[in-house]
């Protein structure tokens, strides 16, 4: 059920259209939907719908507020446009349909939708947008050399962590895409390992947890980016002052 | 399909992915213990024991890569 690496399903001009990418483009709509859905039926006394996208938002934005502080105008479009991206294209995938509708080829069964998450390609993006969008709110915050003093300093000592900080920014590539990338690709492999097992009842308790999973990983990028952004945007010219 | 028999993998991420797991429980454990002595505090505590444990987290995909590489 599972493979390491998106299956292309057709190809426009070298433009390889995959499975994955079909996946995001159905999370895509789903969101601008619910958007339209909830903008046009706004009210005072909230319908489920609207109660459900306002605890959510809301929890994000206190939750970033308490951390954050005076950057949370900033900081927060991003946290939660990662959480309802991630969590939205985990809890999709695990609708029927995905992984299961598909056709057979040569190389064997080829499903139309696969969960975007549980490609690599998909989640090292994300993984990008977050680490530059965290350095260039940095610059813009700090200022270009009140960045690079983040990294680069005369003294030896400031020198050494400013060294681990730049290795650090690369690691945050690594462990973002492939936290994401791991959990929800093993996700798919333990459903369809169950699926093979017992087609009825057994796999439900797994379904569940993959529900758990889904909207905890979507939450963890999002609260990580959340941290990251605000480690890096911290003015940090007071300590260099008082020193 | 031909399988060939290789443990290698599954021993860098059995043992790769013990020692976070421990790392994590006990993150969690002493969250627990702190929202439960000051729940008010709960807000400030969830963050940094995710931030943490995404730390403790890393080691477990490095050997996940590693199990993928080899």
């Amino acid at each position: 059920m599972a493979s390491s690496g998106p299956e292309t399903i057709l190809a426009i001009s070298g433009l390889k259209v995959t499975n994955t990418l079909l996946a995001t483009l159905v999370v895509d709509l789903v969101i601008v939907l619910l958007v339209v859905v909830i903008r046009r039926r706004l009210s005072l006394v909230p319908g489920k719908l609207q109660a459900a996208a306002e605890g959510i938002v809301g929890y994000l934005h206190t939750t970033t507020e308490q951390v954050a502080g005076a950057r949370t105008t900033m900081i927060f479009p991003w946290v939660a446009v990662f959480f309802i991206y991630i969590a939205l294209s985990n809890l999709i995938g695990l609708f029927p349909g995905f992984g299961t509708v598909g056709f057979f080829r040569a190389e064997g069964f080829v499903p139309i939708l696969r969960v975007s998450t549980s490609d690599l390609n998909v989640t090292l993006a994300l993984a990008l947008v977050s680490v530059v969008a965290a350095n260039a709110l940095a610059i813009r915050s700090n200022g270009l050399g009140g960045h690079l003093k983040r990294f680069f300093s005369l003294s030896p000592l400031l020198l050494f962590v400013g060294i681990l900080e730049l290795v650090q920014e690369v690691t945050k590539l690594v462990t973002f895409s492939f936290r994401l990338y791991g959990n929800i690709s093993a996700g798919e492999v333990v459903l369809g390992t169950m699926s093979a097992l017992a087609a009825f009842v057994v796999p439900i308790p797994f379904l569940a947890f993959e529900i758990l999973v889904g909207l905890v990983q979507g939450l963890v990028f999002a609260l990580l980016t959340m941290a990251f952004m605000t480690i890096l945007t911290e003015p940090h010219h007071k300590e260099e002052h008082s020193r | 399909m031909n399988f060939t028999l290789s443990v290698s993998g599954g021993l860098i991420v059995a043992i790769g992915g013990a020692l976070p797991g421990i790392a994590i429980g006990l993150i969690g454990a002493k969250a627990m213990e702190a929202i439960g002595r000051n729940p008010e505090a709960s807000g400030r505590i969830v963050p940094n024991m995710i931030l943490a444990m995404a730390f403790a987290e890393a080691i477990a995909i490095y050997s996940l890569i590693f199990a993928f590489l080899k």
